[in-house]
């Protein structure tokens, strides 16, 4: 997927929208600004399918050499599915962070969410900020 | 010099049929262990042992220990960690054998030196923390984390309050969301500002009836005095919460300021930081804590106690052993009879040798000596940071208390340069590292702590090296360090794959 496409969270996750079967469907993953700064990943905690989970709930962990970090549901909804190749290919996530590399999908309940997410231009703006 | 040839595996240097030692003739029969032990207790085979000779053991071990960094060889500015020098008199107090070898089995009439030693150790803990009642117990900071929130939850218990939670600010050492979390509560994390203060606003807004303990850092980790300490500690005691205090910086402010006025309710201490316990070396370590009046009925069990006779206790002692009570002085004892008690949390009185160093430095120092140990303290952190801000920006200010925290974020973007190639750079020089990559909250972060045990000479010299350092060709940092057995270990695959066993290479 091109970054330019993807709609992002705050806390730098990154989501695809999309209609399946008259259910919105988001795929969730971390940005590339967010993995290069977690430096070297070690291991990942993938949230379990069939979680509900709310905006802004730490539902993932992943752990660099540095530090364990949460990873944030950008949306509310049912986790439909983990993305299970990272337990044993973490490199997935630097080397494709948009592809390969995505972490769940979250079938949205609630699309209230949605709104508080910003668009690659302003997410940009947002990590031009706070790499200085 | 260097010795490669000393510091291989043992495995690698052994060889078959050497031995350390020579016995004498055997003077009884001979038998073989088949005879003696039914098969099932029998090994297969005999252990994979090096075979080696004494000198052999003795240069492997010294050549290693020349291998690394330690306070007595090196500067050492771990943030964080406290690295000052530990006096050596405290090591020959700890080895005197009226200390080092009494039992805790032995009757209490002929411990009372001992007990002595560890009573006046909890007035002292208490006058400094100003909190009145001392558990000496705890194996650890954390482990004394652990303990004072069992306090806590059992003080809560008692009065039928349910509370689940405790707020714990983003900057807080890792150990806090973990002791909670053993402990049995939810932890939620409180926000903190660039300043390193706490988020008020977040503060307010996750302040409520649920919350058991605030557990703070103050000094927090970025060395800065929380300035709405009062009205936080006020905010929680109004809904009916504790304060706890990580005193992990109390190395800041003895004699200066005591947690107990300043709102805690409760706190640890690290005597391997604060009071020139043994570092590292996966311990033993202590956590005294001292807590507010109304939480000592829960402290662990048995404290130490003085008495008027200790009759009652003697009297039940199987071997008719009597107390030789002195008449001008009161007796000490254990006092095991507190029925709101969590209970012991570690064997007899904690871990003895580490308190005994801690009261000897207390001792030493006395209360002026101790104030002046913190007054040191900060005035070379403000020292080595009037040096450091101009090459590497600190973004809490011009002033800090312990220690201080800069950033390479800039460097790292400009030239590629990150906080770590800094740290072992330094390494070739024959300074520590400082601690880097914590705190999170500032980015490429290097956390320099010099303790009071340092001169100004050596505050310069750090400072110019480091200097020195950032000017320094990419390339040279990023393979830095150069002068060292072991470069830079592959810290994923040792954390992905990690080896726990060892063996010679064949």
């Amino acid at each position: 997927m091109k970054p330019e496409s993807l709609l992002f969270a705050k806390t730098h996750e990154w989501v695809a929208v999309a209609e399946e079967g008259g259910q919105k469907i988001a795929t969730v993953g971390l940005s590339k600004f967010a993995v290069e700064a977690l430096t070297d990943l070690v291991f990942i905690e993938l949230p379990k399918v069939g979680r509900q989970v709310a905006v802004g709930e730490s539902f993932c962990e992943v752990e660099s050499v540095k530090a364990v970090s949460d990873v944030y549901a950008p949306v509310a909804g049912e986790v439909i599915a983990a993305n299970d190749k990272l337990a044993d290919k973490l490199e997935l996530l630097s080397n494709d962070p948009y592809g390969e590399g995505w972490v769940a999908r979250i079938k949205i309940t609630d699309e209230t969410g949605l709104k508080s997410l910003m668009d690659h231009a302003a997410y940009q703006k947002q990590c031009a900020e706070e790499s200085h | 010099m260097r010795n490669t040839r000393d510091t291989k595996l043992l495995f690698e240097l052994s060889e078959a049929g050497r031995r350390a030692h020579r016995l004498p003739a055997c003077d009884v029969p001979e038998r073989t262990a088949k005879e003696l032990l039914p098969a099932s207790s029998l090994a297969a085979a005999p252990p994979a042992l090096p075979e080696l000779s004494e000198p052999q053991v003795v240069r492997h071990f010294a050549n290693l220990s020349q291998l690394n960094m330690s306070v007595d060889t090196h500067f050492y500015p771990l943030g964080s960690c406290t690295m000052k020098y530990n006096p050596k008199r405290n090591e020959r107090a700890a080895r005197m054998p009226g200390i080092a070898d009494v039992h805790p089995y032995q009757p209490e009439s002929t411990l009372q030196g001992m007990l002595q030693l560890l009573y006046e150790m909890q007035e002292y803990l208490q006058e400094i923390s100003g909190l009145p009642a001392c558990s000496l117990q705890p194996a650890a900071g954390a482990h004394g984390e652990l303990t004072a929130l069992w306090v806590a939850a059992a003080y809560f218990r008692d009065r039928s309050e349910k509370r689940t939670k405790v707020l714990v600010p983003d900057s807080a050492h890792g150990t806090n969301p973990a002791s909670a979390s053993m402990a049995g509560f939810q932890t939620v994390t409180v926000k903190t500002l660039a300043s390193g203060a706490v988020d008020m606003d977040d503060f307010r807004r996750l302040l409520d009836d649920e919350i058991a303990v605030f557990m703070i850092t103050n000094p927090n980790t970025v060395g800065v005095f929380e300035p709405n300490m009062k009205a936080i500690a006020d905010a929680v005691h109004a809904r009916g919460g504790l304060v706890y205090l990580d005193g992990a910086n109390m190395n800041a402010i003895l004699g200066i300021a005591r947690p107990g006025d300043f709102g805690a309710d409760m706190q640890h201490y690290n005597p391997h930081k604060t009071f020139s316990g043994p570092h590292g070396g996966g311990g033993p370590g202590a956590g005294p804590i001292c807590v507010a009046e109304k939480l000592a009925p829960y402290l662990p069990t048995p404290v130490v106690v003085k008495v008027k006779s200790l009759e009652p206790r003697v009297k039940s002692q199987k071997d008719g052993s009597t107390a030789s009570p002195a008449l001008d002085s009161p007796l000490l004892t254990l006092d095991y009879d507190r029925p709101k008690s969590i209970g012991r949390v570690r064997a007899f009185f904690g871990n003895v040798g580490v308190l005994v160093r801690a009261y000897c430095y207390i001792r030493t120092h006395g209360p002026d000596g101790l104030k002046r140990v913190s007054e040191n303290a900060v005035l070379n952190a403000n020292y080595l940071l009037s040096k450091v801000k101009h090459f590497l920006p600190v973004p809490q200010g011009d002033r800090c208390m312990h220690e201080f925290v800069a950033t390479a974020g800039k460097l790292k973007s400009e030239k590629g340069v990150s906080a770590m190639d800094i740290a072992k750079r330094l390494l070739d020089y024959g300074f520590h590292a400082p601690t880097v990559y914590f705190p999170l909250s500032v980015k490429e972060s290097i956390m320099i702590e010099p303790t009071e045990t340092e001169s100004k000479e050596m505050l310069d010299a750090f400072a110019e090296t480091l200097f020195r350092v950032i000017g320094e060709d990419a390339e040279l940092l990023h393979e830095a360090p150069h002068s060292t057995a072991i470069s830079r270990p592959d810290d994923v695959r040792a954390a992905r794959q990690p080896m726990l066993t060892y063996s010679s290479k064949e």
